[in-house]
């Protein structure tokens, strides 16, 4: 067996015409393929990446998506409308109710329906509400993957607060299914009201306060600023949405330009960044939670303070619930809505909502019947990664991780 | 009709088959041959300047001659305005020009179009599975005659430690 010495005056070949070259040893160099994985934690869930590289530079990188694919298109085939709220829960399970809602607003398009007025405002608060979870729960997971971790303990402490409002509002922290088709399934309670008007005022301080945790770190603003960049051309072309699309100075909003809802009678304005980089994404959604706070101030001002909150449509929605248990008509309705599902008239739409991610639509087909013929739901996770080998290239390994983050991807709603 | 789906059949007299407005949506159906000519002309056009794409989507109708549907929906950022284009393709020739030159996103979505009907996209450079396995032996899980349950892939997997519980 060769010696160590033997084996370095192998390598280190000194060419006797220049000695001087005797220090510079002439290295092989190739690309690495490198699997990120589904098992790596800043993954938020199941995602692989197969990166190649040159040194620590990313010079191509390959997502390979599905593992969390459950066939949730197809189940919708094969229940009714009703039936399918539940399956949208699990798309994007931090945020089950802008799922709902999305929902709910395609099927209602389809129906031509027309909404109750305090069931709009209802909807609009909760919606707003689930919004600052969603950007509490990226803010908090963004900052603890690439190393700062004392943001998410004060983000999740407060998110914590807003988790039991909705727990008791419906009875569930995550999987909501609040939402129903023409309206909602309950009313706030006084204190319910109470609740979120005190959440109102102690929140707005509190962002103040992750913001100073981030923006005095060097180490994450280092992270943050000029990584990932993206132009305005090229997240269009990719159609990136929500505060991925606006970090590069896109001004698309749905709630502006398509606006639903309560969003109308709302003022509030829509954050746009100027340079397409991580740090002005954060800055986006820093900024969109203060916007929420406003919305939901006002819709708690404005909203009538009684009113129906399903639409009256009884071959659509649902008979109230204490009187399916004690009206024979009320729970044969129940019965058949259920079962059977309602009459939808033939035809095809599609709808957008500006959920905390980005667009999330649905693309509803129907033939006439209870069941949709075709359901395509446009994930915003799943398109966001279609940009992710264009934003990674020229990046280090360690940027990979702020660009799952930067998306703020949940792989239920990207496999679906 | 509408004025964009009229300006579309004026630049595409044979190409322009139908345009369809129901509930505020556009939906402007096209023969497959024009699909490319027409994306360009539709990202181009000053007046039409749908630089977003929405998603690809696509519709099994297994009783027609023509079998599949597939779906653009595009949007235009500057104009404001939205548009749904179909086109239908035939199960013998199951195949349609790639707008991936055009909107980059239309990659992913592709895929995902070829993934679960069996669309295949002429020019599209990475034509593979994307969300079921690469080895997926059954088919393609959105056609109609496909079954909810699945074919029975998944009962052919062995049980881990089966009986020791």
């Amino acid at each position: 067996m060769a010696s160590l010495e033997d084996q370095r005056s192998t390598i280190y070949k000194v060419d006797p015409e220049h000695p001087e070259t005797e220090s510079l040893p002439t290295l092989r160099t190739e690309e690495l393929l490198l699997n990120m994985g589904p098992q790596h934690p800043s993954t938020h869930g199941v995602l692989k990446v197969i990166l190649e590289l040159e040194g620590e530079r990313i010079v191509k990188s390959t997502p390979v998506l599905g593992f969390l694919h459950r066939g949730v298109e197809k189940l919708a085939e094969d229940g009714t409308y009703q039936q399918f709220i539940p399956h949208t829960d699990r798309l994007d399970y931090v945020c089950a109710m802008y799922n709902n809602y999305a929902y709910c607003r395609a099927v209602e398009k389809l129906m031509d329906m027309a909404i109750p007025e305090r069931a709009e405002y209802l909807r609009t608060i909760v919606a707003e509400v689930q919004r600052i979870i969603g950007h509490l729960f990226w803010l908090g997971t963004q900052a603890l993957d690439i190393g700062a971790m004392t943001v998410f303990f004060y983000t999740f402490r407060d998110r914590e607060i807003l988790l039991d409002w909705f727990d008791e509002l419906c009875g569930a922290r995550l999987t909501t299914s609040w939402y129903r088709i023409g309206g909602v399934e309950r009313d706030f309670t006084p204190s319910l009201e109470a609740k979120i008007r005190q959440f109102l005022d102690y929140f707005p301080p509190k962002i103040d306060e992750y913001v100073v945790f981030l923006e005095k770190n060097r180490i994450w603003l280092a992270r943050t600023r000029g990584v990932a960049v993206i132009t305005a051309e090229d997240a269009l072309s990719f159609g990136l949405s929500g505060p991925t699309l606006r970090g590069s100075g896109v001004d698309y909003d749905l709630r502006k330009y398509e606006s639903y809802g309560a969003y109308p009678k709302c003022e509030f304005s829509v954050p746009v960044g100027k340079n397409g980089d991580t740090y002005d994404r954060y800055w986006i959604r820093v900024e969109e939670m203060r916007e929420s706070i406003k919305i939901v101030q006002q819709c708690m001002d404005q909203m009538p303070k009684e009113g129906a909150i399903l639409a009256d449509v009884p071959s659509v929605t649902l008979p109230p619930k204490d009187r399916v248990f004690t009206n024979l008509e009320s729970m044969i309705q129940q019965f058949k809505l259920f079962s059977q599902g309602f009459d939808a008239p033939a035809g095809e739409v599609y709808c957008g909502t500006e959920a905390h991610k980005g667009e999330l639509g649905f693309y509803i087909v129907s033939t006439g019947g209870g069941k949709p013929y075709r359901l395509k739901i446009r994930a915003p996770s799943f398109i966001h990664m279609g940009a992710f080998d264009e934003m990674a290239r020229g990046y280090m390994i360690a940027d990979a991780v702020t660009i799952f983050g930067t998306y703020d991807i949940v792989m239920g709603e990207c496999d679906r | 009709m509408h004025p964009l789906a009229e300006k579309i059949q004026a630049t595409f007299p044979e190409g322009f088959l139908e345009a369809v407005e129901w509930r505020g949506d556009l939906a402007v159906i096209v023969k497959r041959e024009h699909l490319h000519a027409m994306g360009r002309f539709l990202y181009d056009d000053p007046a039409m300047a749908f630089d977003y794409i929405v998603h690809v989507s696509s519709v099994d109708w297994p009783d027609d001659p023509e079998r599949f549907e597939v779906v653009y929906e595009f949007y235009s950022i500057r104009n404001r305005h939205r548009i749904r284009v179909k086109t239908r393709v035939p199960e013998h020739d199951c195949v349609v020009d790639s707008l991936m030159d055009i909107w980059k996103g239309a990659d992913f979505m592709e895929r995902e179009v070829f993934d679960m009907m069996g669309i295949r996209f002429r020019n599209h450079r990475d034509l593979r599975r994307i969300l079921m396995p690469d080895d997926y032996p059954e088919g393609y899980p959105l056609r109609k005659d496909f079954p909810v349950q699945g074919k029975g892939w998944r009962d052919t997997f062995e049980f881990l430690n089966e009986g020791t519980i």
